[in-house]
């Protein structure tokens, strides 16, 4: 899975998770561009990223996770 | 991760608009409790739940009646995070009816709560408390192999479980719901740990032991989350990686199931639970159609695993009854047929004893379960219809959607567990006159009579996006088409039987007519349902020979189109009239006013009931009924005019 289709699937798991359709997914967005992105709705859109992609990341993997660009490395890395 | 628990199987899937739905909840003048019970009645995941959790919000926060949802106000006591779990708690009581507010006071402050008179949960007067502690919230020390100590231990963990109910009692005047504990995967022995006092194992199985008897005893609620769990099995229940990074108590995945059982049990305490199971019986009580298979030819045997599928539903619905739970009977059959079974099949469990109102006919089942109800003096609400046909089930839900209809897979092997999985009579209390309650509905029970139809069949039939296909009799279909003509009694006008190379030659014969109808809708391709066979009897009369159909497809007009597609040909072919015979056998008395229906004139009637019709093929022009219409692979007839 190329980049650009990893954003595309983002963009719809964020509309989902956040309830928001304007979100534009880029690399640098991160928790405090978005209303709502508290840690528990954080932990909930791992774990829908997680689903979507059918991929588990380690603990320590998600609490390193600074922004979408950093995600989107590790979906890649478990692809 | 079993998807029947995990994925709510039982419900219909949601629908691709969700969202769009949900953004228009509330625009509409109807009743905004319907409208979002209907949103909620899907099997929604943890997106969707908190989804519909904020529409919900935001249509109520302008303080519209939300009727006829019932209100209830949940406080929930926790010593992990139940954050993601409030909102799911919120959609997932709409789907059974109840309006629900949830108080969520701070993180691990169970004690402080329950005890303190004018704590914020005590003061807020809820109706009642979710204790919703998991097996890290107790004050349990391991005592391995010392009896004593591990009864102490247990009555310890009681005693505090018993001090937050005398609390909360006093203090606000709620009832406790209790959860059982659900142990941890990880045992130190391996199996003694069941065994051996004081291990974690037979700690927790004690601590249930004793809370479930404490919960008789007390008037509290039990909620039995340790059944839960060992339903889905352990190790997908709990997650360790979420309980370390969040204070989750199992999976994220679980969180749908979780919320359907703390929604059943509110809506239990409300008394708002199932109190009657309609059972359809084709492929549903028993494997096959009884109308077309006979007794000898139904599944309903132990030794066969088609039969005992069937019988794990007739036993479970049996086990129902005697728990108080009222059983009925919609089928689309003759009555006398229908009833044959339970009469006469020695492998039957089910009676007709244990029927209160048994309804076989030809009506469409939502106008059946109607009556039911009304026989019953039951509301729509309490009544829960199992059925293995997609478009029954999706009938009654489009036209009685306050009646329940779980979804069913394909395997009947799974019937009764995906119907109790789906909890439809979940109850809090079980009194002895439950005992006695399905047999006091029967003797009340007569026979309902069926007068007013259903309202809004039509529109339900034009959302099927009905395909029928009409082609003549060919190679490829030739063995279906002998297999119904050789099975089918129920639609069957002159039942006349037709071996493999008949058939053949009718499909060669250039003066007969042949039509093989195949029907698709949105639930899938019924495939062939019906065969006709005209041939020419006198000059310009084609003699209706064989029509016999599917009763699949009752109730949806097919007949009316096959009679426009014979008409089309038989115009083409010069052909003036139609004549039809209707052949009376004990099975076929369906079908006794068919060519009545079609604007057939009768022409004769015979002692042995036998009639004959003709049809008049200039200004003929059947009902027409909501469906694409193919018409493929037909040359034209010679002429017999």
């Amino acid at each position: 899975m190329d980049d650009e289709q990893i954003y595309v699937r983002l963009t719809q798991i964020f509309d989902d998770v956040f309830d928001d359709e304007s979100i534009q997914v880029t690399p640098e967005l991160s928790a405090k561009d978005v209303d709502g992105w508290d840690s528990l709705t954080h932990i909930r859109m791992i774990l829908t990223v997680e689903k979507a992609f059918k991929i588990k990341f380690s603990t320590s993997e998600i609490g390193k996770l600074e922004n979408v660009g950093d995600l989107v490395k590790l979906i890649k890395s478990h692809g | 991760m079993n998807q029947l628990f995990s994925e709510l199987q039982w419900l219909p899937r949601a629908p691709q608009d969700f969202s769009s739905s949900l953004k228009a909840l509330g625009n509409s003048a109807g009743p905004l409790g319907s409208e979002m019970r209907s949103l909620a009645l899907h099997a929604l995941d943890l997106n969707q739940l908190t989804k519909l959790a904020k529409a919900i919000g935001k249509a109520t926060a302008g303080g519209r009646s939300i009727d006829p949802l019932v209100p209830f106000r949940l406080a929930v006591l926790s010593n992990s995070t139940v954050d993601l779990i409030v909102p799911a708690l919120v959609a997932s009581a709409a789907r059974h009816g109840i309006a629900l507010e949830v108080l969520q006071p701070s993180y691990d402050q169970v004690a402080q709560e329950a005890l303190t008179p004018d704590s914020k949960v005590n003061s807020s007067k809820p109706d009642a408390v979710l204790i919703a502690l998991d097996y890290r919230g107790l004050p349990l020390k391991l005592s391995i192999g010392d009896s004593e100590a591990a009864s102490a231990a247990v009555r310890g963990v009681i005693g505090y479980l018993q001090a937050l109910s005398n609390g909360i009692k006093t203090n606000s005047g709620a009832v406790c719901i209790f959860q059982t504990f659900a142990p941890p995967v990880e045992t130190l022995f391996g199996s003694l740990d069941r065994a051996l006092p004081g291990t974690m194992r037979s700690l927790i199985d004690a601590i249930n032991h004793a809370l479930a008897e404490h919960v008789l005893d007390s008037g509290d609620v039990l909620l039995d989350v340790a059944g839960v769990a060992e339903s889905v099995g352990l190790a997908d229940w709990h997650d360790t990686q979420l309980w370390n990074m969040a204070k989750f108590s199992f999976s994220d995945e679980l969180i749908p199931l979780y919320a359907d059982h703390v929604a059943r049990t509110v809506a239990a305490i409300r008394g708002k639970s199932g109190k009657a199971l309609i059972l359809d019986l084709d492929n549903t009580v028993w494997g096959g159609v009884i109308g077309d298979d006979g007794l000898e030819g139904i599944q309903v045997a132990q030794g066969d695993a088609r039969g005992e599928a069937h019988l794990a539903v007739q036993r479970l619905a049996l086990e129902l009854r005697q728990r108080g739970i009222v059983l009925a009977v919609s089928s689309k059959n003759t009555d006398q047929i229908a009833r044959e079974p339970f009469e006469k099949h020695p492998e039957m469990l089910l009676k007709l004893e244990h029927i209160a109102v048994f309804q076989a006919n030809w009506n469409d089942k939502a106008t059946n379960i109607q009556a039911i109800a009304d026989e019953l003096s039951l509301g729509l609400e309490s009544m829960v219809f199992l059925d293995d046909n997609p478009v029954e089930r999706g009938l009654v839900r489009k036209l009685l959607p306050q009646v329940a209809v779980p979804e069913l897979p394909d395997d009947p092997a799974y019937y009764a567990r995906t119907l109790a999985a789906g909890g439809y009579f979940e109850a809090v209390v079980f009194a002895n006159e439950d005992l006695k309650r399905a047999g006091y509905y029967q003797d009340n029970a007569r026979r309902a009579s069926l007068q007013k139809q259903a309202h809004g069949v039509e529109a339900y039939l034009a959302s099927l996006d009905m395909t029928i296909t009409f082609q003549p009799f060919d190679a490829t279909g030739r063995a279906r088409i002998v297999q119904l003509i050789n099975k089918s009694n129920q639609y069957n006008l002159t039942t006349r039987r037709y071996t493999d190379p008949e058939i053949a030659e009718a499909e060669n014969d250039p003066d007969v007519f042949t039509l093989q109808v195949r029907l698709a809708d949105i639930f899938g391709d019924n495939g062939m349902i019906g065969v006709i066979i005209c041939r020419p009897s006198e000059s310009g009369v084609w003699e209706i020979d064989t029509w016999l159909m599917s009763c699949r497809v009752l109730g949806r007009k097919v007949e009316h189109m096959v009679l426009r597609e014979i008409l089309d040909h038989a115009r083409v072919a010069g052909v003036q009239k139609l004549s039809g015979t209707y052949r009376p056998t004990d099975r076929n008395k369906l079908v006794v006013d068919h060519y009545s229906k079609l604007g057939f004139n009768k022409l004769d009637e015979d002692e042995s009931g036998l009639t004959c019709w003709e049809l008049v093929v200039d200004g003929a022009n059947p009902e027409s009924a909501p469906m694409k219409v193919v018409s493929q692979g037909f040359v034209a007839v010679a002429s017999h005019s």
